[in-house]
């Protein structure tokens, strides 16, 4: 599998932050490559060949992206540069239209900041409150309170620090049971997991391309279509518009109202491409062989008997390890494991408030994707069992 | 291997568990607080200056071995300097590890801070080499707007 993607391919890295981004296989490269070779042009713009062909190339990737996480409708996918730009899109446009005073936004302890900050800004502008859902001593969420003050629940389907899956069924039933919509951060687990948005039932699904296999610069916010179609638009300019006047604008239908400027074509080549890419792996193996790592990789940690592992002692988790080597600082631990040829994580991994839950100042954190080995894993713990003594502690 | 014997070296690794520097001051003219929200090394120094020169300068917080040991090795040259003498050596510093010295730079007047000079061959790491000469550069300007109004107040945390 690695051969499918050159910068893996002479095998000298072995590559563990998958959480931050995934490796491209040739296959998109290829297809983005080709696509500003022969077909490069403005989309919705030109009555020429080319732009034509953008514009088809940007749909035709829409109605990809729709089916592969199950949307009702292909106007339900608006195209972002990435989760976070999603994210920002429902709290800005829907946020500020319907909270008031007093109303409650939800949220988990354990969310990335880009599902934390605009909610805080949001809850500052708007006077709402913001609240959290905290996590039982393996990392699972606890009750939430959910009331008929709450407006908003934007959680994440799998938390990049712990990769625990959270059963969002409950939170999402009770959160529709008393009218509040519901924000679903799947950056983390749409690339790992089957998505199924109405089996879901969420309202809002956030996600970016290049944590599955797609160039950075593209992104997608699921949104159902009746919220869509009631919320003012986020960014204003080219293209989303019908008519502007000197005074006054309307504005386009969806998904058109969302997509302002000229957006990224070649980014949705690339998303489509690697939704192809996924699908004949088929997610069935990619879960099998993500699981597989994980099974292989916990117990070989548990006996470094130097390292604290978070969120581990769980069965429902994807390829994501959070730990830390007794007395060494994880920006240490980095250092000395890219020397060896091994990429990890380290710091707050952007998931400040979770990490002072977990009484942590910082982590290390090891992702893993499908084209990762077992003998990734071995030099990852190769390489673990150096950190001490180049630190000098034994 | 041989590269991280010269990142990690003995005396680093020495500075950066030492607990000598790590206490409060009684009467400190200036608390800053410097943060790396990337890795996450947090400080906050503290110092007493008294007729312009660094009497005493103490330090608590977390972080990389880089960051603690810069920290702890800044302290041991700078307590006796005067102000402009420090914020000298602060820029010395600071454009040794940017890689920017000038030919006229003598980085033995750095003491034993000099030997994080091949942090310059790592960028990733920068940040964290810097900050407590940057925290240190505040507190100062904060001692002195301190010196004004009398009771020593926390900076403003900063993100570098
Ligand atoms: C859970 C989670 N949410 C949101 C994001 C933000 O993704 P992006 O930086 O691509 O917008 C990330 C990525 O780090 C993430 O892991
Ligand atoms: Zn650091």
């Amino acid at each position: 599998m690695k051969n499918d993607f050159p910068i893996l391919s002479n095998g000298k890295i072995a590559y563990l932050d998958n959480s931050a981004t995934t490796q491209k296989p040739r296959a998109v490269i290829d297809a983005v490559q080709k696509y500003y070779e022969t077909q490069n042009a403005n989309p919705l713009r030109g009555a020429y060949r080319w732009s034509v062909e953008a514009t088809q190339k940007i749909e035709d990737a829409r109605k990809k992206i729709a089916k592969f996480i199950n949307a009702k409708s292909a106007s339900e996918i608006i195209f972002t540069k990435n989760a976070t730009e999603s994210l920002n899109l429902v709290a800005y446009s829907f946020g500020r239209e319907n909270l008031n005073l007093g109303d409650e936004i939800l949220i988990s302890i354990a969310e990335h900041h880009s599902n934390l900050v605009p909610w805080q800004i949001l809850a500052k502008s708007t006077g709402a409150i913001l609240k959290y859902i905290r996590l039982d001593s393996h990392g699972n969420f606890l009750e939430p309170d959910i009331n008929s003050k709450t407006k908003i629940v934007a959680v994440t389907q799998i938390s990049n620090v712990l990769g625990i899956k959270n059963d969002l069924s409950k939170i999402i039933e009770r959160a529709h049971e008393f009218g509040a919509v519901v924000v679903v951060d799947g950056a983390q687990s749409v690339p790992h997991l089957k998505t199924d948005v109405q089996k879901l039932d969420c309202d809002f699904l956030a996600f970016s391309g290049h944590k599955m296999l797609a160039p950075m610069g593209i992104g997608v916010l699921y949104g159902r279509k009746k919220f869509l179609e009631s919320m003012p638009p986020f960014l204003a300019g080219g293209e989303m518009i019908e008519y502007v006047e000197e005074q006054s604008t309307t504005f386009a239908d969806l998904p058109h109202k969302f997509e302002a400027g000229t957006q990224n074509v070649g980014g949705a080549i690339g998303i489509s491409t690697a939704i192809d890419y996924l699908e004949t792996i088929g997610f069935e193996k990619i879960e099998s062989i993500e699981q597989d790592l994980l099974d292989y990789a916990i117990p070989k940690l548990r006996d470094l008997k130097f390292i604290d592992l978070y969120g581990c002692d769980v069965e429902n988790k994807i390829g994501i390890i959070a730990f830390n080597v007794k007395d060494v600082h994880p920006h240490d631990v980095a250092t000395i494991l890219d020397k060896n040829g091994v990429a990890i994580r380290a710091g707050d991994h952007c998931a400040q408030p979770l990490h002072r839950f977990l009484n942590l100042n910082s982590s290390c954190r090891a992702s893993f994707y499908f084209y990762n080995t077992r003998e990734d894993i071995d030099r990852l713990i190769d390489a673990l069992k150096n950190v001490r003594k180049v630190m000098r502690l034994e | 291997m041989s590269d991280l014997d010269d990142l990690y070296t003995e005396l680093i690794t020495e500075h950066s568990r030492s607990t000598e520097h790590r206490k409060h001051l009684e009467n400190p003219t200036s608390i800053e607080h410097g943060h790396n929200p990337s890795c996450g090394d947090d400080i906050t120094l503290e110092v007493k200056i008294e007729n312009g020169i660094i009497a005493e300068a103490s330090f608590n917080g977390v972080g990389c071995a880089i960051s603690q040991a810069s920290t702890d090795m800044m302290i041991d040259l700078m307590e006796g300097k005067s102000v402009e003498e420090a914020r000298r050596l602060i820029d010395l510093f600071i454009r040794m590890i940017k890689s920017e010295l000038n030919d006229d730079d003598d980085i033995e007047e750095l003491d034993e801070a000099a030997t994080l000079e091949n942090i310059s061959n790592l960028p990733a790491r920068v940040k964290c080499a810097v900050l407590a000469w940057r925290t240190l550069d505040r507190a100062i300007i904060g001692s002195a707007a301190n010196d004004e109004n009398r009771s020593p107040t926390m900076g403003q945390a900063s993100r570098l």
